[in-house]
């Protein structure tokens, strides 16, 4: 028993008084069920209260991703592209993808923790839309992908990244990497429920989003990789999100990988969104 | 309503080749307390989170008010509400953000979630701890903001799953009072427990689960007679003498009697059932008897049969420990 938290009186005071009690207790008529998307927010409020309760977990969507941008544009700038300024006109968009996409992991992390707690047993009986709990839970891990992406376009601005689509363009393109990255979480909701420890799902994302995050367009321009390299470039989907962002924020947005990125975000939520809601309701 | 609050046939569930539940028949009649007594691993919390639907049978069926657990699953929660084992609320967050977001999902608007919640934490004396993060409660605090969170839109059912377990004496008490006001008020509680005077204190019919299997139900006046109506315990100053005693106490109380680990204890029941005289009667002439023997007794008392008791009554056999699975 805690006792350097109570207070005394909490600890005495109480006795279940049965007018007071039965006075809250209500009968007959439940309140509506909430709509989906009401249920789903409501989840969501709670991942930004816990954000709220525990800042320290925004480290590694601030800190994280500008070592990475500071790191890779001063090791690769001079020699790839003559200057770090010339360089992080191409690099830019590519380390915000990969930066965020690997933040992606910590929902798969965060998921596998919380869902060994009591309070899941809880959701899980409530009469709510049964995706509610995991896609609120992604929500609030938006945020967090709006705070990193922000973040690094910030440190990126202050070195000297100039878009050519301006404030629009910067904007959209931030956007498109976030309505990617909801669905891409859902790829790690599936490894949070499958995978008995967090260390596994570390162990397994980095396994995943090494290899396709950097056999990409990010770093490097894909003409100088030998042949069955660039082949696995060019399905990348990290690639075809990397030009598309690239593309919007130079104020010229190319349609055809636009639509590429949609397709692929689609297909993710739809696959393992699907697995991931017949674990949740195996478990 | 006709149906009853649940009512299962042949509920198995097994986990790799551990049968944890083999064959539940149970029928809880609304309005009231059932008790699922048993000792840990028995199966009480497998059987819990079937009829909550966190769980799949994997044969049998359960219904809840007359709805399957599986096919009629959302039906089923929209009449339920669950008090786990551990706390099932975030411990993150403070107690009012807890009932808050709790209510929401019921389908509250944001104003009567803060309305609903503030009358809960004042109802549990919790007001004060309104806003501290529930990782800071007391083990009772816990355990209030448990059964509020349950009762935020009171359910038609409400499972407690071991809800005393690791609390001290007054928490328990006071678990007990708001228990027994739910049930008042016309919900239907399935509790389980590790405890007998708990299940006697609260359940109006208790199930004795062993090995994921009901070995016993009835009433607890039922249970308790084919127990024996009570239990006593003696402790000698000489363990030379507990031969001695032994036969002394197995002549006055006509039942057999049990060598403690300790070598100078000695427990028997004291069955009231098979004569006309009470449990109390017949200790008090098997203490008279072991003075006369010249046996000096430390220490004598007749209490109520313990979880243990009723196991050596029912099997013939201690209770097993935590089950190795």
């Amino acid at each position: 028993m805690s006792t350097t938290t109570e207070t005394p009186e909490t600890h005495t005071a109480y006795a279940p008084s049965r007018e007071t009690l039965s006075a809250v207790l209500t009968r007959g008529e439940r309140p509506h069920r909430p709509s989906a998307l009401s249920a789903s927010l409501t989840f969501g409020r709670r991942a930004i209260l816990k954000i709220k309760h525990v800042p320290e977990q925004l480290f590694d969507v601030t800190a994280f991703p500008i070592i990475m941008t500071l790191m890779f544009t001063y090791l690769f700038g001079g020699a790839l592209a003559g200057s770090t300024r010339a360089y992080l006109q191409f690099f830019l968009p590519g380390i915000m993808v990969t930066s965020v996409v690997m933040i992606t992991m910590y929902t798969g992390v965060g998921l596998n923790t919380d869902i060994e707690k009591g309070v899941f047993d809880r959701f899980r009986t409530l009469p709510v839309w049964r995706p509610a709990a995991l896609v609120g839970m992604i929500f609030g891990d938006v945020l967090r992908y709006l705070l990193a992406a922000t973040t690094i376009m910030v440190v990126g601005l202050a070195l000297g990244f100039r878009p050519g689509g301006g404030f629009p363009g910067v904007v959209g393109g931030i956007a498109l990497l976030v309505v990617f990255s909801f669905a891409f979480s859902w790829i790690w909701t599936m490894f949070g429920l499958f995978l008995r420890s967090e260390k596994s799902v570390m162990g397994v994302s980095m396994l995943v989003l090494f290899p396709l995050t950097f056999l990409s367009n990010v770093f490097v321009d894909p003409r100088t990789m030998p042949g069955w390299l660039q082949a696995f470039v060019e399905v990348n989907p990290i690639s075809h999100l990397v030009t598309a962002i690239r593309s919007i924020m130079a104020g010229h947005p190319d349609m055809m990988e636009l639509a590429w990125t949609l397709i692929a975000a689609a297909a993710l939520i739809l696959v393992f969104g699907t697995l991931t809601m017949r674990l949740y309701n195996r478990k | 309503m006709s149906s009853p609050a649940i009512e299962t046939a042949g509920l198995i569930k097994t986990f790799g080749d551990n049968r944890a539940v083999d064959g539940v028949d149970l029928t809880v009649p609304p309005g009231t307390v059932y008790g699922l007594l048993g000792p840990n691993g028995a199966g009480k919390t497998t059987v819990v989170r079937m009829l909550a639907t966190l769980l799949r049978p994997d044969g049998g069926t359960a219904r809840v008010f007359g709805h399957d657990v599986v096919r009629e699953a959302d039906a089923v929660r929209s009449r339920i509400s669950l008090t786990g084992q551990y706390a099932s609320v975030d411990e993150d967050l403070t107690g009012a953000e807890n009932l808050v977001l709790l209510a929401r999902l019921l389908g509250y608007s944001q104003a009567q979630a803060r309305e609903r919640a503030a009358q809960l934490l004042a109802a549990f004396g919790l007001t004060e701890a309104a806003d501290r993060q529930v990782k800071k409660y007391s083990g009772g605090m816990r355990r209030r903001i448990d059964i509020g969170a349950s009762i935020l839109s009171t359910p038609d059912l409400l499972f407690l799953d071991e809800p005393t377990t690791g609390l001290d004496p007054r928490s328990r008490n006071q678990v007990w009072d708001i228990v027994r006001i739910v049930v008042a008020n016309g919900t239907t509680v399935l509790l389980t427990t590790q405890y007998l005077d708990e299940a006697d204190q609260l359940a109006s019919r208790i199930a004795v689960i062993d090995h994921g299997r009901v070995i016993a139900e009835g009433t607890p006046g039922e249970l308790k007679a084919s127990v024996g109506a009570g239990t006593v315990h003696v402790r000698l100053r000489d363990a030379a003498q507990r031969p001695a005693a032994q036969r002394v106490l197995a002549e006055v109380l006509g039942t057999t009697v049990q060598q403690d680990s300790d070598p100078v204890a000695l427990t028997a029941r004291a069955e009231a059932g098979g004569s006309d005289r009470g449990a109390a009667e017949l200790a008090s002439q098997a203490l008279a008897r072991l003075t006369e023997a010249g046996i000096v007794v430390d220490d004598f008392s007749l209490g109520q049969p313990s979880l243990d008791e009723v196991f050596l009554a029912l099997t013939d056999k201690p209770a097993p420990q935590e089950a190795a699975v």
